[in-house]
């Protein structure tokens, strides 16, 4: 179980975060929605143990996070920057598997095994830069499934795709959580993308010093699905429910 | 696209050395300028040729060249791990930074007397030299390219639970490792300038340098002088066309220079 807890975070002086306090269960998929400039990203961070709370505190499983929590993974939106040019696609995906006394043999073995997951297993010799956009990311998503984490934040994963990729991954990503029941936090500035993700949507506020405006438990009969979902009357009253919060009205 | 532009720079590179030769050739057959101070293009260019049959010229160039190789990799095995230091602990920078701001301007070609007189003229004083001169611009590109690595490739290593010394050796490493190579390519040049320099004005010994020195000396040496010159500068030529060949083999992602100065 995630839990922050009065959680302040600044820029110098500025106030970015402000008595954010929020639980997040084990196996949920929550998403946290809000306008560019809320601190979401900043969120994501203190969560990761990238950058110490300045006020209150986040602990995992009852342990406050200090440094980087074990079994975490992070998957940024700029898979360009956070891929590495010099590996190859499976050397990115097993190099997290270091950390675990893994062989190199093993390693490669695990890497092949979930790039075939994300359905990249022609692609494994070849480098990050040689791939498409989605395919970039599908890459970081391996990379981030690799090491079996039990808490997953995504940081804008999808932004900067195009549509019909950006719904191929949100499905991958719906997959996934089904799955292995890991807990994500996903961030996202797309409200049809958070209803449509999320177990629960979590709206901040406009800067500075962000806080929770709106929580929503996202409950939506059936399985998702990209065209039938997206057409539910339910979907459809969520998705303004968060619309309007986020729009402050 | 890219591949006929490149062809396009070729042709255009070799009209303007047809035409420089050209130049040359006519100045000098025309008697614009006097033969024994500008024999003709095509005869020093024979004279350069038949030089690759003669066995001491050869020894020359190899005994520059031993030295001109000693000296660089000195360089990069001092400047990369000092660069890596000074780039990546802020206090070592701090207190190193007053010295290096001194030494780096001082022209190495300045101190060439110096340290002749304090290591002789034979093959240390032309590897120090050529050392001095090719730390700099290796250790200020490696300083260099650590700034520039992506915060978020770091962030993203450091979330997978890797310490700073990981972080350095499999993320800032080698993303500046392109960096790296630059600076190496821009001391292999001013490395030749140097070990070449060094023979000139030492006189003394073997290598192109000295060769380049005697013939000066010699009458009508002329020819033999500017002969060593083009030598020199296919060596330059060469060596700066490898260099370039295999960074782009080794980091085929990097688009563009990465160079941040050259300087002798």
């Amino acid at each position: 179980m995630l839990r922050l807890d009065a959680v302040g975070q600044y820029y110098g002086d500025h106030p970015v975060l402000r008595d954010l306090s929020l639980t997040v269960p084990d196996g949920q998929l929550l998403c946290v929605v809000g306008p560019s400039g809320c601190g979401k990203s900043t969120l994501l961070r203190t969560v990761a143990g990238l950058l110490p709370a300045r006020e209150g505190e986040v602990t995992v499983d009852g342990t406050p996070v200090t440094g980087v929590p074990d079994r975490l993974a992070v998957v940024f939106q700029d898979y360009g920057r956070s891929l590495y040019p010099w590996l190859t696609v499976r050397d990115n995906v097993a190099l997290p598997l270091r950390r675990q006394g893994l062989g190199r043999a093993e390693r490669r073995t695990e890497a092949e095994r979930i790039l075939e997951r994300v359905g990249l297993d022609g692609a494994a010799r070849r480098h990050p830069w040689q791939l498409s956009g989605g395919m970039q990311q599908r890459v970081a998503i391996a990379r981030a499934l690799v090491c079996r984490p039990s808490l997953l934040l995504m940081d804008e994963p999808f932004g900067s795709l195009d549509a019909q990729t950006r719904e191929d991954l949100e499905d991958l990503l719906l997959e996934v959580h089904r799955t292995d029941g890991t807990t994500i936090v996903f961030v996202t500035h797309d409200i049809d993308e958070s209803v449509y993700v999320g177990d629960r949507v979590v709206v901040l506020s406009p800067g500075p010093g962000s806080r929770v405006v709106l929580d929503l438990p996202v409950e939506l009969p059936g399985r998702r699905d990209q065209i039938a979902t997206r057409g539910l009357p339910e979907f459809v009253a969520l998705r303004a429910e968060v619309g309007r919060a986020v729009r402050g009205g | 696209m890219r591949r006929r532009q490149e062809r396009q720079e070729l042709v255009l590179g070799a009209l303007g050395v047809l035409l420089a030769f050209g130049v040359c050739e006519a100045v000098s057959r025309a008697g614009i300028v006097r033969r024994s101070y500008l024999p003709p293009a095509s005869e020093v260019l024979a004279r350069a040729v038949e030089l690759a049959g003669d066995q001491a010229f050869l020894e020359g160039i190899g005994a520059t060249l031993r030295a001109w190789a000693l000296g660089l990799g000195l360089a990069v095995a001092l400047a990369v791990p000092l660069g890596l230091l000074l780039g990546s602990v802020p206090v070592v920078d701090a207190a190193v930074r007053a010295i290096v701001e001194f030494l780096r301007p001082l022209p190495s070609v300045a101190l060439i007397p110096l340290v002749s007189l304090l290591l002789g003229s034979g093959t240390e004083t032309k590897v120090a030299l050529v050392t001095y001169a090719s730390v700099w611009p290796i250790l200020f590109n490696t300083v260099y390219g650590l700034g520039e690595t992506d915060p978020l490739a770091k962030d993203t290593l450091r979330a997978f639970g890797f310490g700073r010394l990981a972080v350095l050796l499999r993320v800032e490493l080698p993303g500046t490792a392109p960096f790296i190579a630059a600076g190496i390519r821009i001391s292999a040049a001013v490395a030749l300038i140097l070990a070449v320099a060094t023979e000139i004005l030492s006189g003394f010994g073997e290598g192109l340098g000295i060769f380049i020195a005697q013939s000066g000396l010699a009458t009508d040496g002329t020819r033999d002088v500017l002969a060593g010159v083009v030598w020199a500068g296919m060596l330059g030529l060469v060596i700066n066309g490898a260099l370039v060949w295999g960074e782009r083999r080794l980091f085929p992602w990097t688009v563009g220079e990465r160079g941040v100065g050259v300087r002798a």
